[in-house]
């Protein structure tokens, strides 16, 4: 009837629906919250990796250009003569070292590419020619030329502005050097990150400044080649196998790229601490919602198992009842058959009776054989009627009927139809029914019923030799009818008596009980607007009291 | 006592004729039917002192048969004979008017006495009749 596979089977998929339904959404919401998020941290890493980018470039173009304005206004507020002049040139150049410490030298050139005055610390090319070198020829055709980092002849890495000026039919060009460290300082910045880089290439991926990881200043490095594009761009390039966040720029003044490199595993830190926050939420969430689910389940199947108790125990009863009225009509049947026979055979003996009182039958030798055979077949018929009369008893519960009721008249029916299992057992039957008892209105059978389950489980609890006392009271106020049926049995352990009216349960051998008939009992007379309880102490004996109202 | 008349109905022939014969013997009247209508008949042609009717018969059975001698012929007692032993057909007869029923297999002596007064209530209700028509 209750069966536990089923309910296991039920509470997993009561479980699972309510997990998958809770789940489900809550997933899709973590999943939905942690990829908006993603995407928007990385957006915003990526516009603040263009933005420093920007600003390193607009930082470095403005030096240069800084630079470039500086020379030309030193070269086109004086002529070539006047830096001739002894000194002159040295004044100019402590000037201008003293607004930026990067100038290494400073140096006038003809146009025919000698060195004709220069102020710094390499005396050696004082008196160098530049004539047929590549920036010489370029900042003649110019008038401007900004050189790549190179170590040159003062093998130090720096790099030169020069300026053309055109004085009259003559040209002549003021060149500074610069020391590259300052690209170093304009290029690094606290801005950056533990992982993050920032460095100059030029258009042959040779490097201008000096990068804080990887190769030195002037080695190679290939971040892939890019065509002159305006603005600025965010790529991701994998170095060492490792992706970086690259900002690029083009220099205005220079064919120099700018890259600052940005560790993505760094910036990306507070997303994870953010997404291993949502998904311990979610986590927490779902064990939350896994417990509730248990619990709801829990209580739902423990409802729904006492529900299906409840109902079996009912089924059981209508079930009992339903055999019950069926054996009845057929014990009714039966003993009506029976009954008509018997008449017509105890009538046909009392004819013979009639006959035998005649004189001269009364004469006959065997006359005293004839009246004890008569005796015996009236006896034995008797007998019979009997057993056809409890049948008819029985058989008299069929339908719950609210009748006037002599409970002690039912109580002792039940009694003679016990009588012989209790007497074969060497157990008495002793009565004490209160003589004026008031009817009831109650249904006799069912009663019946009741009182036979009890007597009969006595029976069985006493086994051998002993008594059970049925006694009937009417008490007032409420006006009740108290009947009493005690055993001298073993009694009933403390821990059974709660369960006793329980369904299903049974002290007596497998295939000996249903573990109903106290159930049924108990729904029986509660349904007559009665109360059955249970008084029992180990080795004392049982006793079961049931009130039954007088009206209902 | 001789002066008592029977009606007895039952469909068990073997029963009603032990009966008539166990009556008789005791000289007392009786007549038989093994069916209603046959009772019915009977009844038309004279008056009986007490019917004695079996419950369970086929076609009319003894509580229609009562109710029907109540109707034509109320000063004739009628005690119900039945094999089902139930309380129910019984007081069902006695609230129909019959005077007393009596479960089968009876008492042969415990039945006769039954008749007996069924006689004696039969003869009052005779005389208050006569007394007050």
């Amino acid at each position: 009837m209750i069966e536990s596979t089923g309910y296991t089977r039920l509470r997993v998929k009561l479980i699972l629906t309510t997990l998958a339904f809770s789940f489900i959404p809550l997933l899709i919401l973590g999943l939905v919250i942690s990829r908006q998020y993603e995407s928007a941290h990385k957006a915003k890493i990526v516009q603040n990796l263009s933005h420093i980018t920007e600003n390193k470039r607009r930082t470095i173009d403005l030096f240069l250009n800084e630079r470039l304005s500086q020379l030309m206004t030193i070269a086109y507020t004086h002529q070539m003569d006047y830096f001739l002049r002894e000194g002159t040139l040295e004044r100019v150049f402590t000037l201008m070292q003293a607004r930026s410490k990067y100038y290494i030298d400073l140096g006038v050139i003809d146009e025919d590419g000698n060195h004709v005055v220069y102020t710094g610390p390499y005396k050696t090319i004082r008196r160098a020619n530049y004539k047929g070198q590549e920036w010489f020829d370029q900042v003649l055709a110019k008038g401007v030329y900004i050189s790549d980092v190179f170590l040159g002849r003062r093998n130090y890495p720096h790099f030169i502005i020069a300026v053309c000026r055109r004085e009259g039919d003559k040209n002549w060009i003021l060149r500074a050097t610069i020391d590259s460290d300052i690209f170093d300082s304009l290029v690094q910045s606290d801005q950056l990150g533990v992982g993050g880089d920032a460095f100059l290439l030029n258009s042959d991926d040779v490097l201008q400044s000096k990068p804080r990881f990887g190769p030195r200043l002037l080695g190679k490095t290939n971040i892939g080649s890019y065509a002159r594009f305006p603005s600025v761009r965010v790529e991701t390039i994998n170095v060492n196998g490792k992706p970086y966040l690259f900002g690029l720029a083009w220099l205005e003044n220079k064919n120099w790229l700018l890259a600052i490199r940005d560790d993505p595993a760094e910036e990306l830190l507070p997303l994870e601490h953010t997404q291993f926050m949502v998904w311990l939420i979610l986590a927490g969430g779902m064990l939350l919602i896994g417990g509730g689910a248990v619990l709801t389940s829990n209580t739902i199947l423990s409802q729904l198992v006492a529900a299906e108790r409840e109902k079996a125990s009912l089924n059981l009863s209508l079930a009992q009842s339903n055999k019950m009225a069926t054996l009845g009509k057929m014990a009714a049947g039966v003993a009506h058959e029976i009954n008509n026979p018997l008449a017509i055979i105890k009538e046909q003996a009392g004819w013979m009776r009639d006959l035998l009182s005649e004189e001269d039958v009364r004469s006959s030798p065997n006359f005293k054989e004839f009246e004890d055979s008569l005796g015996k077949i009236e006896f034995h018929v008797n007998r019979a009627r009997d057993v056809t009369q409890r049948m008819l008893g029985f058989a008299r519960r069929v339908d719950p009927v609210q009748d006037d009721v002599n409970v002690n008249e039912v109580v002792r029916q039940t009694i003679t139809f016990l009588q012989n299992e209790a007497r074969h057992r060497g157990i008495e039957i002793t009565t004490n029914l209160q003589p004026d008892l008031p009817l009831i209105a109650s249904d006799a059978g069912q009663l019946q019923q009741v009182f036979l389950n009890i007597i009969d489980n006595a029976i069985d609890a006493i086994g051998k030799d002993g008594s059970i006392h049925v006694a009937t009271m009417a008490v007032h106020d409420p006006e009740e009818v108290i009947v009493t049926i005690k055993d001298s049995g073993p009694g009933i352990p403390k821990e059974k008596l709660e369960k006793i009216f329980d369904p299903f349960f049974t002290t007596k051998k497998v295939g000996e009980g249903t573990g109903l008939g106290l159930t049924i009992s108990f729904t029986i007379i509660q349904k007559l607007g009665g109360r059955i309880k249970v008084e029992s102490e180990e080795g004392h004996g049982a006793a079961f009291i049931i009130s039954l109202p007088m009206k209902d | 006592m001789s002066d008592i008349s029977i009606l007895l109905v039952d469909d068990e022939t073997d029963f009603v004729e032990t009966m008539t014969k166990r009556f008789r013997i005791r000289k007392i009247d009786v007549a038989s039917a093994s069916n209603g209508p046959d009772a019915l008949n009977l009844l038309e042609g004279r008056e009986f002192d007490v019917a004695i009717l079996d419950v369970r018969m086929p076609g009319m059975d003894g509580l229609e048969l009562l109710r029907r001698i109540r109707a034509k012929h109320p000063l004739t007692e009628v005690i119900m004979l039945t094999g089902h032993a139930s309380l129910e057909t019984g007081m069902q007869g006695m609230s129909l008017g019959a005077f007393d029923y009596v479960l089968k297999p009876a008492d042969f002596d415990d039945l006769l006495d039954k008749v007996r007064r069924a006689a004696e209530r039969r003869a009052l209700n005779v005389r208050t009749r006569h007394a007050g028509g």
